[in-house]
């Protein structure tokens, strides 16, 4: 994988209302650098909300966001954006561009490569992601595994500091989970600071350095995975495992 | 006279028709042409500017582009090409002098800007938000990503219509005739009309509307076509052989708890 420069994060005390629905109610997280942080817990917890931000797509009410210390909210969003990678549940890739130029388009408009540059730096990518033969397929053409994938190699093209993951499996096959936990499981080990929210118990115990259970807006409990899965505190939490695993 | 052979020679006066062919070749077809593909291109410009304007957040561009396309939506055609025909007539006499043209182009595209404004603007809607998130997620801006990810998909989705659209408009270009053209302005249904009353035989008048089937019935027909592949391009099927290659994620994972419930 890339040897990216990763940073910490920090998110502190993050509160956000749409209307009369406080969707987040407080929440924290840390991570430290190059560590990943697995956030789970039921649906309508926040934990979307939560990764939407950290970069910004959405707005917090009030609370911060911190890279290496240093709070976010006053950065351009639009730069801050291309240092923190997302990828989608439904992967969001460009119907009507080849998997290629799915990558090159934000290599070439905003870090202002070459053609060649950006088509060699495309290329390296889906490599490493195991598509290197896909280039010039369109996305439609791909199955979802290999559409998340490309969705990976993507938002890693632009060199982010950290990559958040919303629910980047939930919408694959059984059979396509494995390919792409596996690619994350790479990012992690390449020292990629990352945020996974996910149903995916056994990627969190097995390649998380903490684990963050949200419930109804805010992380009530967070600590190394053995702590979490084996031992956990919070009657909810308890509640949550017991039922998904 | 037999009214049958009557009929016959008022619309199928094949003398007639010869007579008019050349300039309806020559005057007519390159005038409607210019009109029709002039007023195209302005009014798809213009109709992207309020497509944009339309679904804007700030309300001083949803709402003037609004009342636009309810305007010249609802107005006929006829009264609008008049209206814009004559009423500018002394401000384009100001500007390139005594000629209808340059006006009858525009009442055009303000008409065809109205409709294919509103076809681009469901086109641009119907686009997923989650593109629009995908895109800014990488760092575009909003004009950005409308630019390079949401308008192009959108527009592809609505091409039917908007050849649709320029259909109507090939139709609407005869309408200029109001504006009192120059003999050699004059587009097919002047023309034909022109032969029509010099000689009180239709024929000519009926070469004139063969004229426009023969530019919209293709254009019909492109249209399917154009539907078609779009249909098409839009369900592939996975190709058999991309199964997920076991060549990255050396990390052997454990399966996931939906698929090992204990």
């Amino acid at each position: 994988m890339s040897t990216p420069t990763s940073v910490s994060l920090t998110v502190r005390d993050v509160h956000l209302a749409f209307g009369a629905n406080n969707v987040l109610r407080g929440a924290d997280l840390t991570v430290q650098r190059g560590a990943t942080a697995c956030v789970i817990g039921p649906s309508g917890s926040g934990k979307s909300t939560l990764l939407r931000t950290i970069n910004r797509l959405i707005e917090p009410d009030r609370g911060d966001v911190l890279l290496d210390g240093r709070s976010v909210l006053r950065d351009d969003p639009d730069a801050l954006r291309q240092r923190v990678g997302m990828v989608f549940q439904q992967f969001n890739l460009f119907p009507h561009m080849t998997v290629l130029r799915n990558i090159t388009l934000a290599l070439r408009r905003l870090k202002k490569l070459g053609e060649d540059e950006a088509v060699q730096v495309a290329r390296a990518q889906l490599e490493l992601v195991g598509l290197a033969g896909k280039a010039d397929a369109r996305p439609a053409h791909l199955s979802g595994g290999q559409q998340q994938r490309v969705a990976i190699a993507r938002a890693l093209a632009l060199r982010p500091q950290v990559m958040l993951f919303d629910e980047a499996t939930s919408a694959l096959d059984p059979e396509l989970v494995k390919g792409v936990l596996g690619v994350m499981a790479d990012l992690a080990a390449a020292g990629m600071t990352m945020v996974v929210v996910t149903h995916e118990m056994g990627f969190a115990r097995e390649v998380a350095d903490t684990v963050a259970f949200m419930d109804a807006g805010v992380v009530i409990e967070a600590g190394e995975p053995a702590a979490v899965f084996e031992s956990p505190e919070h009657p909810r939490l308890r509640r949550f495992l017991s039922q998904v695993l | 006279m037999d009214p049958l052979r009557t009929l016959w020679e008022t619309f199928f006066d094949w003398d007639a028709m010869r007579e008019a062919l050349p300039e309806m070749l020559t005057v007519g077809l390159p005038n409607t042409l210019i009109l029709a593909v002039s007023a195209a291109l302005l009014g798809s410009v213009l109709g992207m500017l309020l497509a944009v304007a339309g679904i804007s957040r700030t309300r001083w561009l949803r709402w003037p582009a609004r009342v636009y396309t309810d305007v010249f939506r609802g107005l006929p055609a006829a009264a609008t090409i008049l209206l814009i025909g004559v009423g500018l007539a002394p401000l384009g006499m100001q500007v390139w002098g005594p000629n209808p043209y340059p006006l009858g182009v525009l009442a055009l595209s303000l008409i065809a800007a109205a409709y294919i404004g509103e076809i681009f603007r469901s086109g641009i809607q119907s686009v997923e938000a989650a593109q629009l998130e995908g895109a800014r997620a990488l760092g575009f801006s909003w004009s950005e990503a409308m630019r390079l990810v949401i308008i192009p998909q959108g527009v592809r989705r609505v091409l039917p219509a908007w050849v649709n659209q320029l259909i109507a408009l090939i139709k609407d270009s005869s309408l200029v005739y109001f504006l009192g053209l120059l003999a050699s302005q004059r587009e097919l249904f002047r023309i034909g009309q022109d032969y029509a009353a010099t000689t009180g035989n239709e024929s000519a008048l009926l070469l004139a509307g063969l004229c426009y089937l023969a530019l919209t019935v293709p254009l019909t027909h492109a249209v399917n076509w154009i539907d078609r592949r779009l249909r098409q391009g839009r369900t592939v099927a996975v190709a058999p052989d991309d199964t997920e290659p076991d060549l990255v994620g050396e990390t052997d994972l454990p399966t996931t708890a939906r698929r090992d419930p204990r």
